[in-house]
């Protein structure tokens, strides 16, 4: 059973994940991009491989793709719930 | 200092596609051998799969004949069936199910080139696909290719199995790059002239031609795929290793 899609169920699941790929967990913001993070295209395909898990929402490498700051990770996941 | 990574997790599934007869049999008991659980896959023989899931349990070991057809493009139940029934995720995948549909290129028509291409290059891929989210979440992963000989060289009669299995190292190597750092390996083997079902009428001349003089057995694939999946070979990856004879030397 998916759990339900909100905000902050979502960035607490990001910022869980994101250490797992070697992130520093006082860098991460919403407005943290990726690339500043060190969090390259297999992890992010990682990550949404957790949110899937999670939520059920699938984002593919197109979606995946647009994606810059950790808040525009969240922000589309909520968005593709909808 | 080169660490060497994690070994093979408790409770590690195989899945080996195309396991009821021949190289895939083989494979399967090999890697069985090894302490892997089995996931013996078939599609029409289930008499051989149920054959092969037998020898392994003779002999120790742990398996399950597991029936699809790997060209239906859902390969979800295959991995969930595999899990459910041998109690651990798949850690290893051996793309091994293969078709040829021979004939010379200006003949060829597009369902003997769709045929081929669909089970041994692009069932291939898909099965790859679904296969490393275990993987890459278990930090660890073997996915191996049983390619050919034919492909890297030429074999008039075969223009759609050379590119498929052409097409399949190009696949290994790229996938191999992309998953690397995640414990997960993926390489090919490239069999030359093995004594199966599929090879039984070959020519004295073309066995004249191997420089062992001799065509080989399953066993020689299976041995090679089971250092690929072992934790020794944890630092190989994106490679061909050919089981041939010589052919290709």
């Amino acid at each position: 059973m998916a759990a339900t899609v909100t905000p902050e169920a979502v960035e607490k699941t990001v910022v869980e994940a994101l250490p797992q790929f070697g992130v520093d967990e006082s860098q991460i913001s919403r407005d943290a991009t990726f690339e500043e993070l060190d969090v390259d295209s297999l992890d992010l395909a990682e990550l949404s491989q957790i949110i899937e898990d999670e939520y059920g929402v699938q984002l593919k490498g197109d979606d995946v793709g647009k994606i810059k700051t950790v808040g525009d990770a969240i922000d589309l996941v909520v968005a593709k719930s909808g | 200092m080169g660490d060497r990574l994690v070994a093979r997790p408790d409770n590690a599934t195989a899945l080996v596609t195309g396991a009821s007869k021949g190289i895939g049999a083989a494979i399967a008991k090999a890697l069985a051998a090894d302490g892997w659980h089995v996931a013996v896959n078939y599609r029409s023989d289930e008499d051989g799969a149920n054959a092969t899931v037998k020898a392994i349990e003779d002999a120790g070991g742990k398996a399950v004949a597991l029936h699809a057809d790997v060209t239906n493009g859902a390969p979800d139940e295959l991995f969930k069936q595999a899990e459910e029934q041998l109690g651990g995720p798949v850690l290893a995948l051996v793309n091994n199910a293969g078709v040829t549909a021979d004939g010379l290129a200006i003949q060829l028509d597009d369902d003997a080139w769709d045929r081929v291409i669909g089970t041994n290059l692009t069932a291939a891929f898909r099965l790859t696909r679904r296969a490393m989210r275990p993987m890459i979440k278990a930090r660890y992963g073997r996915i191996i290719n049983v390619a050919s000989v034919v492909g890297p060289r030429a074999n008039a009669g075969q223009s759609n199995y050379a590119a498929a299995k052409a097409g399949l190292i190009g696949m290994t190597k790229t996938v191999a790059a992309e998953v690397a750092r995640r414990g997960v390996t993926v390489n090919a083997v490239a069999p030359g002239f093995i004594e199966t079902e599929m090879t039984k009428d070959i020519p004295d001349a073309v066995i004249e031609a191997i420089p062992a003089r001799r065509v080989g057995a399953p066993d020689d694939v299976a041995a090679a795929v089971r250092f690929l999946a072992s934790d020794d070979a944890a630092y190989v990856t994106g490679t061909t290793l050919y089981v041939d004879g010589g052919m290709s030397a």
